[in-house]
Order: structure tokens, then C-alpha cells, then sequence
């Protein structure tokens, strides 16, 4: 295994490494410059999480198998009752059942 | 640093380490298979740390694409993080300026989701949970990323021991924790819908911008709602 280390890659990776940081720190910077967040932004902004969480579930669901669409919708049912690790618990469980008894 | 705020972020951040190993470790075997070297493999995991961007990226470069062209790219993957820090400015207006610049370097998805439900259950998002919970995570990832780097693709199919679900569920999970918010229905709704037509027509990873875009864009045009104090009721059954 190589362990080098290429110049023009090193640059390119920090490259993309301030590129992200940017994105992290940018929404703060532009904000707190602001006097005053009119309401329909502040509202916009409160979506945030339940908008960006969707999308790394919604097609993760569609796009998945039997096995992913039964555990998710046991995930489901789980989370509108019970606390973060024991839906983890169910999920891993529930797949688990699907993959290796059921052979989904 | 408040020992028992930074305990339960590290207890926190544990659960979302390790859902996340897979994908560092995966990112590491392909980061090699597209000719990256152990060390820069983990250098990009260390100062990129954004899981779906560094796909993307060690993707590009592996095709030789132009430089400015990879960097443009995570940049576009990465976007979605421009709402985040806006989002939870709110929260973190009281941190240093050094443990802010800390604090945005280590704001990964579900960094973002936990401090968000966090501030707004008036739990408070102090620096020393914030960083616990970051930390364990920014480490995990880092040693994923040099087992999969290591190992390669000996490590087997994650899917036979179902590690691979365990992201998509817990982030499942972290979406019903916000279903007692003005508007989280249609906002929800949108998101799906639009992320699904964009995974099929534009593709990853470019539906997650597109997906949350939708649902931002429903929010801000949805009529406001009478009264926008978060409920502090609920977080005191957390504490």
C-alpha cells in the first residue's frame, strides 16, 4: 500500500476540504449579518431538518427491497412510540429477519 | 467543558459513529481503488468529512476530471450545509469564536439534526455536548476510513450483516422527531416526492439539494404559522 503523497492531489483534496467549509460556515456568516430574519425565512429555515432528513429516506424507501421496505415501515412504527436506539435495534433486527430467514 | 453535556454528546455521537462506519470504510476502499494513497485517502476523510461529497469526489477524480471541476462538485454536494449553519445560528450564538469555526467544521448531517432538536426542545446546544457528540463521530469516521483503506473490499457485504440499514433508519427516526412542527406534512411530502423524481432523473447525490430544496421552498409559501415559539414542554420528558 502506497502511503505517498501527491502534491497536486494534497491541493486539490484542501480544495474541496475549504469548499465544504465554506458551505458549513457560510449560512451563519450570511445570517448573523442580517438585523432582523423576516418571518417566511425563519420559517424556511425551521424546515430545514425534516426537508434534508426526507430526502436521505424517501428514495432510500422507494428505491430499496422488500427487505428495506419492511424494516423501514416497522421503523416506523417503532419511532412513533419508542426512543432512538431501540428503533436502530428494531431496523437492524427486522433486516436481519428479512435477509437470512425469509431470503428477501 | 461541562463533563456530564459532553458524556451524553459522546454517548449520542456513539450511536451515529457507528451507523456511519460503513460508509467510511466503503469510501476507503474505493478512495484506493481510484488511486488516492492511504494518506491522502485519510487526509480527505480528516479535513473534507462529508461522506456523500467525498464519494462524489474520489469518483471524479478517479476519471480524471478537471480539478476545479471535482472541487465545484463537492461544492455543490455540500450546499445543503449552507441552510444548516443559517438554521442553527440561533443556537450557537454564544460559543467563542474559536469553538464556532470548530463547531461548522464538524456540522454533519445528524450533527445538525440532534443540535437542531436539541435548541429547539430548550435543552440548550452547549459547546461541550456539541463537541462530544462531534468528536466521536469525526474519529470513527477517520478509522473507517483506514480499514477500508487497509481491507478493501475483504470486509464482505455489509448488507449481510445489515449495517447498511441502520443510517437510513436512524435518520427515519430523527424525521418522526419533528412531526409535531407547523407544517411538517406538506414540507415532508414535498421533500419525498421531489428527492424520488430527482434520484431517478438527475441521480445521486444531487437529489438530497433538490429534495430539500422542495421542501424549504413548500415552507416558505405555506401560510405562516399564528405563533412560532418552540414547545418546551416536550423536552422537559428528555431531561
Amino acid at each position: 500500500m502506497s502511503t505517498a503523497l501527491d502534491i497536486n492531489t494534497v491541493l486539490l483534496i484542501l480544495a474541496a476540504a475549504a469548499a465544504t467549509y465554506v458551505t458549513r460556515i457560510g449560512g451563519y456568516l450570511l445570517i448573523t449579518r442580517m438585523t432582523s430574519i423576516p418571518p417566511r425565512m425563519e420559517a424556511a429555515l425551521n424546515a430545514v431538518p425534516a426537508a434534508v432528513l426526507t430526502t436521505l429516506v424517501a428514495p432510500a424507501f422507494f428505491e430499496g427491497g422488500w427487505d428495506v421496505k419492511i424494516t423501514m415501515l416497522v421503523a416506523l412504527g417503532v419511532a412513533l412510540r419508542f426512543p432512538g436506539l431501540l428503533v436502530l435495534v428494531a431496523g437492524w433486527a427486522t433486516v436481519m429477519i428479512c435477509r437470512h430467514l425469509f431470503g428477501l | 467543558m461541562n463533563r456530564s453535556d459532553f458524556k451524553q454528546g459522546l454517548k449520542g455521537g456513539a450511536i451515529i459513529a457507528l451507523s456511519s462506519a460503513p460508509f467510511g470504510v466503503l469510501f476507503g476502499a474505493v478512495a484506493i481503488d481510484n488511486g488516492l494513497s492511504f494518506l491522502e485517502t485519510l487526509l480527505m476523510s480528516a479535513t473534507v468529512y462529508a461522506g456523500a461529497s467525498q464519494l462524489v469526489g474520489i469518483e471524479l477524480f478517479g476519471q480524471r476530471v478537471e480539478p476545479w471541476l471535482v472541487v465545484l462538485s463537492v461544492f455543490a454536494v455540500n450546499f445543503r450545509h449552507i441552510l444548516y449553519s443559517a438554521a442553527i445560528a440561533k443556537f450557537v450564538r454564544h460559543y467563542t469564536p474559536l469553538q464556532k469555526a470548530l463547531a461548522f467544521f464538524l456540522l454533519v448531517d445528524p450533527q445538525f439534526a440532534e443540535a437542531f432538536r436539541r435548541g429547539e426542545s430548550g435543552q440548550g446546544v452547549s459547546f461541550s455536548w456539541y463537541f462530544g457528540f462531534g468528536a466521536v463521530i469525526y474519529v470513527c469516521w477517520s478509522i473507517s476510513t483506514m480499514i477500508g483503506a487497509w481491507f478493501g473490499r475483504m470486509i464482505g457485504d455489509p448488507a449481510s450483516i445489515g449495517i447498511d440499514i441502520l443510517l437510513p433508519v436512524y435518520f427515519l427516526g430523527m424525521v418522526l422527531a419533528f412531526r409535531s412542527r407547523w407544517g411538517f406534512y406538506p414540507i415532508v411530502l414535498a421533500s419525498a416526492v421531489a428527492s424520488i423524481a430527482a434520484y431517478h432523473t438527475v441521480g445521486s447525490p444531487w437529489h438530497v439539494s433538490i429534495g430539500a430544496a422542495a421542501g424549504v421552498i413548500v415552507a416558505t409559501v405555506l401560510p405562516l404559522p399564528a405563533k412560532q415559539e418552540p414547545d418546551a414542554a416536550a423536552s422537559e420528558a428528555e431531561g
